[in-house]
């Protein structure tokens, strides 16, 4: 299989976009079963959104990808290589961009994004100040360099974590609930920022969300995960009218009015 | 059984941090900025109270071993008491205790709080291990820093004892007696077992203080419950090794 090749957002040098098969993967937590046999793939340069409520492993399965997390049974392979592989990490640059951003709280904005091109050897302080300025320019923040992550808002720490996963050079992206915890106005930016980073350079991308207006705008496909299983794969468009009503019930909740919870509402 | 089990992976999960930090040494001239950092931390913020700590405890040795020896004619080896205590038992002890205390639990605290808060995680997946940022340059530091804080506190120690042997009306040596008595009876061997011994607490103070750091689980509340693990152990550790280093430095 011939994979595309992109073009990386910070050098403009061409690597091959990677992609992921999870195969089986089943991981328990004592007697609590979060995934439950999982097989799907994700072709090279494509945007997969995983959605699902809360507690259906949908972060899990992200850590699995990434490799912080051990499976119980079944694996993730990465352009066919083992995820949990030593050797993986060197060879394949996967960013992760954490739900609260995990951006190092002791490090300003700048020495947050040069943290990693300095442990790698990117090349001297010049290079990486430009790779780090032009990251910080992409995401509009180049005023904010020196800012510490304490001073910034949360949409902006969002912004600082996609950056920062952007100086890595990626050749796969993952996001654990990009929108969350934002105004509809900064989620839309988001959404914008993570559909402009797959048109421009094709990087392979899964974002885990609870997001309907991300997951319906930006995906290729979707995935939704219920209760550690796959209940759904295929085209964000085949959600408009979904067959299964536990995905209907998810995508279009309805509030029995007559639950005399809400007598409230009904005044 | 249970809390076997738990010192057993405790114990466990220490030694694999040794052995990954180990992995790292090479690294090391590369993170200068890192290793004077820690130098800073561990030596020149823990020095006050060790000064103040040791003088005092050199103070408190002198006037009790002055009031006891008075009743034997032996007020003249009061030097020697305190010179050998201190070099050879006192000041490591303390100057661990003091780095458990004030230094180990920041550690813990700030790597607890990487933990919680997913900033390990985050080197994990930027295949920047941490055992190599995070671990390596503190060990490299307390092993240059405690020699330091021990010759330091022996030395305020001493002083301490000095100062209350002279103003002390009932014990009344001057200095110029307390420093022959220490002097004749103490060998150089005495001052290098003591600074082994600080060498040795140090490295296992701030091996355990990471590796707890490194394994929190859970929220904020697990942070401070963290801190207190790691000085408790700490604390037990240092007066546990300090019998068996104590006899095979013997």
């Amino acid at each position: 299989m011939t994979h595309p090749i992109h073009r990386n957002p910070i050098t403009a040098v061409e690597s091959p976009a990677v992609g992921v098969t999870i195969d089986g993967l089943t991981k328990n937590f004592g007697t609590f079963r979060a995934l439950k046999n999982v097989s799907f793939s994700v072709e090279p340069g494509e945007i997969f959104v995983l959605m699902g409520p809360s507690g259906s492993g949908k972060s899990v399965l992200l850590k699995h990808i990434v490799g912080l997390e051990a499976a119980t049974a079944g694996r993730v392979l990465i352009n066919g290589q083992d995820a949990t592989a030593e050797h993986t990490l060197e060879r394949i640059r996967i960013a992760l961009v954490f739900q609260a951003g995990a951006l190092f709280n002791s490090l300003s904005v700048y020495d947050n994004l040069a943290l990693y091109p300095r442990e790698h050897r990117f090349g001297d302080e010049s290079t990486i100040r430009d790779k780090v300025m032009r990251a910080l320019q992409i995401l509009s923040l180049e005023n904010s360099a020196q800012k510490f992550p304490s001073e910034l808002s949360g949409g902006m720490r969002k912004r600082v974590a996609i950056a920062r996963a952007l100086v890595m050079e990626p050749q796969l992206m993952l996001y654990d609930e990009p929108t969350s915890e934002l105004d509809p106005v900064m989620s839309a930016t988001i959404s914008e920022i993570i559909a402009t980073l797959k048109d421009e350079y094709h990087v392979t991308t899964i974002v885990v969300s609870h997001d309907r207006e991300l997951a319906l705008g930006i995906a290729d496909r979707v995935g939704i995960l219920m209760g550690g299983e796959l209940v759904f794969l295929g085209p964000p468009a085949n959600l408009r009218q979904p067959a299964d009503p536990r995905i209907a019930d998810f995508f279009h909740p309805r509030i029995d009015l007559k639950n005399p919870r809400f007598k409230n509402l009904e005044t | 059984m249970k809390q076997l089990t738990h010192f057993l992976e405790g114990f466990g999960s220490a030694v694999q941090l040794l052995f990954q930090s180990a992995r790292f040494a090479g690294t090391l001239p590369r993170q200068r900025a890192r290793f004077i950092d820690q130098c800073y931390l561990i030596g020149y913020t823990t020095l006050p109270i060790v000064a103040i700590l040791c003088f005092f405890m050199g103070s408190v040795l002198a006037l009790q071993s002055g009031y006891s020896m008075e009743n034997f004619g032996a007020k003249q080896f009061i030097g020697s008491l305190v010179g050998l205590s201190f070099a050879r038992e006192l000041g490591p002890v303390i100057v661990a205790i003091l780095v458990a205390g004030r230094v180990g639990s920041a550690i813990t605290a700030e790597l607890a709080s990487m933990k919680v808060y997913q900033e390990v995680d985050a080197l994990v997946t930027m295949n920047i291990p941490p055992a190599r940022i995070l671990v390596l340059p503190r060990l490299a530091a307390v092993l240059v820093m405690m020699p330091v804080l021990a010759i330091i506190g022996n030395l305020i120690g001493w002083f301490g004892g000095a100062v209350i042997c002279k103003y002390v009306e009932s014990i009344a040596i001057e200095p110029e007696a307390y420093f022959s008595a220490l002097r004749r009876y103490m060998k150089f061997k005495d001052v290098g077992t003591g600074l082994m011994k600080a060498e040795i607490f140090g490295f296992v103070v701030v091996l355990i203080c990471c590796s707890i750091g490194l394994n929190t689980r859970g929220g904020p509340r697990e942070i401070g419950a963290s801190v207190t693990k790691a000085v408790v152990v700490s604390l037990i550790s240092i007066l546990v090794l300090d019998y068996f280093v104590t006899k095979a430095l013997m």
